[in-house]
């Protein structure tokens, strides 16, 4: 009980920091700090799967996106200053904001005891599915239209991420496309690091059945190992017009639709492989951004 | 208090500071980064139900978990879509504002 | 037998932490950025190559010690590449960070 009071006093410092730190920069490393604490506190709360998903998307992914903006809007914190809301709106803001915590807070204290669950349904058809992990169940099995949802909502958010590129980049690719430093230090991280990453995302993937993991967390470690080789310049980003890209992105969602109820497993880890590439392209092309070079 | 109730606390104050930034921030790019607060302690509510559900063998309710590692994957896709237009919209006009073009900057 | 696992855990354990204390003491009292990147690194690596030695001792298993390792590897590996890129680019801009 101690340690989670002092890991519950910590995320709250590093959360208040975030909103407090004067410069974006700082207050994007605050977030990263923060969802790493957040993800211990997933594990206080006995849910790996969610520990693991924040660790690498909310904080890894999500993170490196905000870096890379943040970066590129360096310059523009002058307008921030004339834009500050005055003395008087803050304080509206903090009291409006208290209250708000407050009700949430009542409603956690407030919450039925005994707690409604549905652990035992979904523990008691855990061996009709097949599999040993019951998140996994839940999302391939029980509830598998909402993750074909999921992966349609990547898909458009990746289709409105390309429809930002101007007109005359349409189709092109995304990136600066630097050609690879030999002798960086980054370069030789990354060629140490992306094997090694890529059979670290298949095996989380692959164990995600019977033990925590699954395939976003799986997908999200293969999407960041393409994201460093295409930072370093060690591969191109592909250009958002090829056939092969568009139809590695699509064969997810496309073979999720149905499957028969004997064989569960076997047909479950045959859908889940190309659902995982696919998120995997998904979210490594999200963070690549719209195109910005014309196709050669 | 038992563990599963202070976490749930501290995610309804995460939730009131990620909407003090919201707020009181002009520049969008913290917003951003206080909506992002947001989804965390409202997940963490999602979370502690799941783990006041916990029987039958298991740590907490899957149901709920698998909810929230559904929502980390949109908020992360509403992010990176904020994001390209956030950029987009400093290619096109120079400056990172969320205010109309008529007031002078 | 446990007895004395359990308590070279602790020992190892507590190292860990005094290195990683000591680290952090480094990021906030030396003057310059160059400096405290030199007392992270070192400390924290020791730190944490401790932390892994103690956790070792509670491995079930060849894999799960093996796993253990290999978390120290990368985490070494993260660690120096970052370190240098921060010291070259803190160095190009003639830091007074």
């Amino acid at each position: 009980m101690a340690f989670d009071i002092g890991l519950a006093t910590l995320v709250l410092g590093v959360a208040a920091w975030t909103i407090a730190a004067r410069d974006t920069f700082a207050a994007v490393i605050g977030f990263v700090a923060f969802g790493l604490l957040l993800a211990l506190v997933w594990v206080r709360v006995a849910a790996p799967d969610v520990a693991l998903a924040e660790a690498a998307l909310g904080s890894g992914l999500t993170g490196g996106l905000l870096l890379s903006a943040s970066s590129r809007l360096a310059h523009t914190n002058g307008s921030a200053v004339i834009e500050k809301p005055s003395a008087i709106m803050r304080l509206a803001a903090a009291l409006f904001c208290t209250l708000m915590s407050a009700a949430l807070a009542a409603i956690v204290l407030l919450l039925p005891e005994p707690a409604p669950t549905l652990a035992p349904q979904a523990a008691a058809n855990l061996a009709a599915t097949g599999l040993g992990n019951p998140v996994t169940a839940v999302l391939m099995a029980y509830r598998a239209i909402d993750t074909l949802l999921e992966v349609v909502v990547l898909l458009l958010a990746l289709a409105g991420t390309w429809s930002l590129a101007p007109d005359h980049l349409w189709g092109g690719l995304p990136g600066r496309g630097d050609p690879v430093d030999r002798g960086g230090v980054l370069t030789f991280d990354a060629q140490l690091l992306v094997p090694i990453g890529i059979l670290v995302g298949i095996h989380i993937f692959w164990v995600g059945s019977v033990a925590p993991g699954g395939e976003f967390q799986g997908a999200t470690i293969l999407a960041a190992m393409w994201i460093l080789a295409m930072m370093t310049g060690l591969v191109d980003a592909p250009g958002v017009s090829g056939r092969w890209l568009r139809l590695a992105l699509v064969v997810g969602p496309a073979v999720f639709l149905a499957y028969p109820e004997s064989h569960a497993k076997l047909v479950i880890l045959t859908i889940e492989v190309p659902v995982t590439l696919s998120i995997a392209a998904t979210l490594a092309l999200l963070v690549a951004g719209p195109p910005n070079r014309a196709l050669k | 208090m038992s563990d599963a109730t202070l976490y749930g606390v501290l995610g309804a104050v995460l939730v009131g500071l990620g909407l003090f930034g919201l707020i009181v921030h002009p520049q969008p790019l913290r917003k951003i980064l206080a909506f992002n607060l947001i989804g965390g302690g409202v997940f963490l509510l999602f979370g502690v139900v799941a783990r006041r559900g916990a029987s039958a063998g298991l740590g907490g309710d899957p149901v709920p978990q698998a909810l929230v590692i559904t929502g980390l994957v949109v908020a992360f896709a509403a992010t990176a879509l904020a994001v390209a237009l956030l950029l987009r919209l400093f290619q096109e006009t120079g400056r990172a504002t969320l205010r109309s073009d008529d007031s002078p900057p | 037998m446990s007895f004395a696992l359990d308590v070279l855990t602790i020992l190892a354990v507590l190292t860990g932490s005094f290195f990683f204390l000591a680290g952090t003491v480094g990021l906030l009292r030396f003057p310059d950025s160059l400096s405290r990147l030199h007392a992270l690194t070192k400390a924290d690596n020791l730190g944490l190559g401790f932390v892994i030695l103690g956790l070792l001792f509670q491995a079930e298993g060849l894999f799960a010690a093996l796993k253990l390792v290999g978390i120290w590897l990368f985490a070494l590996l993260a660690g120096a590449t970052v370190a240098q890129l921060i010291a070259r680019t803190a160095r190009m801009s003639g830091s007074t960070m």
